[in-house]
């Protein structure tokens, strides 16, 4: 077995600390997860300032020669920012967080980069079939629309992927549960167990969707397929994925920013539980995507949207806990007053300083969530640029700007080299807020105004002078946001590259509660009970609509490729 | 288990918030009858009997100010793509796609829905306010879905 180095250094607060530091492969296997995710979110971008200036009227397809026209560019936008480099980064911040948690190697770790070979050859398959214009389908997969076989085989390969990433750390924790009886699972790698417990149940949906369905269909072993049914496996798995991309970003505003500003976790209890709620109330909610879908009984439909409304819940609790706790830091750094702790949090730290904007940002996030889980609400925004406008605060901030943040110390810490610019981190931070604040403002007021996603905009006959304004300012928040993602991979590549070695760095991590202080209960640490309540609240608001789906099922409607 | 009280109100607050945005939501369906689709929106036009083929596209006055749509969506058209109705008229939209998955949706209105091979949507609207109502696809359906739209003529009497 190799153990990483172990050493003692005494903090600040004069306790004396045990060091863990991952074994270099896994250093090296995250940093490998974490430099794909990313590279594919530099060209995702690119194609978005594209999309936002296309809106604009200034038409630059022309001159990209990878890209024929403005759904090929949209497609790869979706499935790179929101598939490919979610999955990718959080696939390489899961394996860290669970090892260093655990305080022990992971089993095994060539099992892991087992996985991540599976998971980029998986992702070589869908960048080809993209970028030759054979998957123009968008991130949905909506059929009848169809793509190259070779596309859902690639993404069948990385959802397999992160389904062994579960095994791996399943099988950790119960090494780890061995070597430690009596012991509470250490904060983050309960984060990121959680995460992938839910993410796996989840992903049944598109399972099911792709390998049994839409693969076949595609190679030409099934005549033809049944849309709704396959656009409601979609999003069985399509909004449970949201929170995928948004626990781990949970992981570090509970887990890690407070002790990077610090103070400490105000509630490790209220913490645990809600991660813990997120596991049955994930699923069962697809149906707010499917508002306007004939075929779906409006009951289900409403159960969904109350059950839409439940799962805000726990993200309501995160935002009380997880303020609580950078107050203590804000306190504890001598800040006094309502607000005035607000000023003495370490703003010129680039991770804190993009991790805190990326909350203010998702605040908003969340509300106009709201408006779109509304049921009749639904009906003025569905489908219009509103929708962009919510979820580029949502994965676009909440999840990416986080993702940044954390980048700032993590690629330093599995690099062991200094970061290039901290300064150009917190300008990068600042650029991204004010360019979304634009950005997102420009699109939901396009959206209410009635505009259409999806849509190629500045050529569409139809485009109305009111929309003008708005598009402007998707298209100016689109550049500033450019700008940003620029001095990110500038950051990126200088560290990697062209950075001093660092010294001693450390891993940012709230302490458990001593026992006495904060008593955490037995329930609040085991799993078995939540994924119970799933089964049962999952059979429940998609039982008979499945089974009723699945009864009546025609696989009569053939592919089409008009793109 | 140990809750701060502040944090307490703040979850009480937030529940109460939302269940007033739920009894909201109910009151808009079941008072003001704003409709999703269903499955019991699936039925074919009435007036698909006799000489109507579903399959066309066609608009048809059922009686004096009610009228009736079968549209028919394809990449990317809507047929028909002009639909003539005086104000105060309700119309009846039935939708049905030949091909890929599309979306209609009325500019200004209620009516907003998508459309699946195999599926019909159904959406009922009065037009009180003569004007020019632009529909267009909200669902992305090919290379030319942006092309894909049309109108409602409302006229004053
Ligand atoms: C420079 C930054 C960005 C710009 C300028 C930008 C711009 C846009 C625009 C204009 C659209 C609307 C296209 C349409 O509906 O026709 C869009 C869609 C989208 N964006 Fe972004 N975006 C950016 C960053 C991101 C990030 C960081 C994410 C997620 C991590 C993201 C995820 C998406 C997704 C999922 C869609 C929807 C694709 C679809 O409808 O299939 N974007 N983006
Ligand atoms: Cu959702
Ligand atoms: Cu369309």
């Amino acid at each position: 077995m190799t153990m990483g180095a172990q050493a003692s250094i005494a903090r600040g607060d004069g306790t004396a600390q045990e060091l863990y530091r991952p074994p270099e492969t896994e250093r090296r296997l995250s940093l490998a997860f974490i430099t794909v995710g990313f590279a594919h979110l530099a060209v995702g971008i690119l194609l978005g300032l594209l999309q936002g200036l296309q809106h604009a009227g200034i038409d630059l397809y022309a001159y990209v020669p990878f890209v024929r026209h403005y759904y090929q560019g949209l497609a790869m936008h979706g499935v790179f920012n929101v598939l490919v480099f979610t999955t990718f980064f959080i696939g390489g911040f899961l394996f860290f967080v669970a090892g260093y948690g655990f305080r022990r190697p992971l089993v095994t770790s060539g099992l892991a980069w087992t996985t991540f070979w599976l998971m980029t050859a998986g992702l070589l398959l869908v960048d080809w079939a993209l970028l030759t214009n054979q998957a123009s389908v968008l991130y949905t997969s909506y059929a009848p629309l169809q793509a190259h076989p070779a596309y859902y085989l690639g993404l069948v390969l990385v959802v397999v992927g992160t389904w062994l990433q579960l095994v791996i750390l399943l099988r950790t924790f119960f090494a780890w549960r061995r070597e430690n009886p009596g012991k509470r699972t250490p904060l983050i790698a309960f984060g990121a167990l959680v995460t992938l417990i839910m993410w796996t149940m989840a992903s049944a949906g598109i399972a099911v969707q792709f390998v049994g369905f839409l693969l076949p269909w595609s190679l030409g072993w099934m005549q033809g397929i049944d849309p709704l049914l396959s656009r409601t496996l979609f999003w069985f798995t399509g909004h449970p994925i949201v929170y995928f991309w948004l626990l781990p970003a949970y992981i570090s505003w509970y887990f890690m920013l407070p002790r990077q500003v610090g103070g400490r976790l105000f509630s490790e209890s209220l913490a645990r539980l809600a991660f813990l709620l997120f596991i049955p109330l994930s699923l069962p909610v697809g149906f707010h995507h499917q508002y306007l879908d004939p075929g779906v009984s409006e009951g289900y439909k409403a159960i969904h949207a109350f059950l839409t409304f439940a799962v805000f819940m726990p993200s309501a609790m995160t935002a009380f806990t997880v303020l609580a706790s950078i107050e203590t830091g804000g306190r504890a750094r001598g800040g006094q007053g309502r607000l005035g702790w607000l000023l003495r949090l370490p703003w010129r730290d680039p991770s804190v300083a993009a991790q805190l904007l990326a909350m203010v940002l998702f605040a908003f996030g969340g509300i106009s969530g709201l408006i779109n889980a509304s049921f009749t609400v639904n009906l003025v925004v569905h489908n219009t640029l509103f929708v962009p406008g919510h979820f580029h605060l949502t994965v676009g901030t909440a999840s990416a700007l986080t993702f940044m943040g954390i980048v700032y110390w993590l690629v330093p810490y599995l690099s062991g080299r200094r970061l290039f610019s901290p300064r150009m981190g917190v300008w990068q931070a600042w650029l991204w807020f004010v360019g979304m604040t634009i950005m997102s403002r420009g699109m939901s007021w396009a959206g209410v105004l009635g505009a259409p996603r999806r849509t190629a905009l500045g050529t569409a006959p139809y485009f109305a002078a009111e929309w003008t304004v708005p598009t402007w300012l998707t298209a100016i928040g689109g550049a500033v946001l450019t700008i940003s993602g620029l001095l990110f991979f500038i950051n990126l590549i200088g560290t990697l590259t062209a950075s001093p070695r660092a010294e001693k760095l450390e891993v940012p991590v709230v302490e458990s509660a001593p026992d006495g202080q904060d008593p955490v209960p037995g329930w609040l640490d085991r799993f078995a009970p939540w994924v119970t309540a799933t089964a049962v609240l999952v059979l429940i608001s998609y039982g008979p609509t499945l089974y009723r789906l699945f009864g009546e099922m025609s696989l009569t409607i053939p592919g089409l490729r008009p793109y | 288990m140990h809750i701060d009280r502040y944090e307490r109100w703040w979850i009480y607050l937030a529940a109460g918030l939302l269940g007033v945005f739920g009894i909201a939501l109910a009151f808009s369906s079941a008072v003001l009858g704003i409709r999703l689709p269903g499955i019991e929106e699936q039925f074919l036009p009435t007036a698909a009997a006799g000489d109507y083929d579903v399959e066309q596209g066609w608009v048809r006055e059922l009686a004096p100010g009610r009228y009736e749509v079968n549209m028919r969506a394809r990449v990317w058209s809507f047929e028909p793509n002009e639909i003539r109705v005086p104000v105060g008229s309700t119309v009846t939209f039935y939708v049905h796609s030949d091909d890929v998955i599309h979306g209609m949706k009325i500019q200004n209105t209620t009516v907003s829905m998508m459309v699946l091979p195999g599926e019909v949507a159904r959406a009922t609207y009065t037009f009180t306010e003569p004007g020019e109502y632009l529909f267009m696809c909200h669902e992305y359906c090919g290379a030319g879905h942006h092309f894909m739209s049309g109108r409602v003529i409302v006229e004053a009497l």
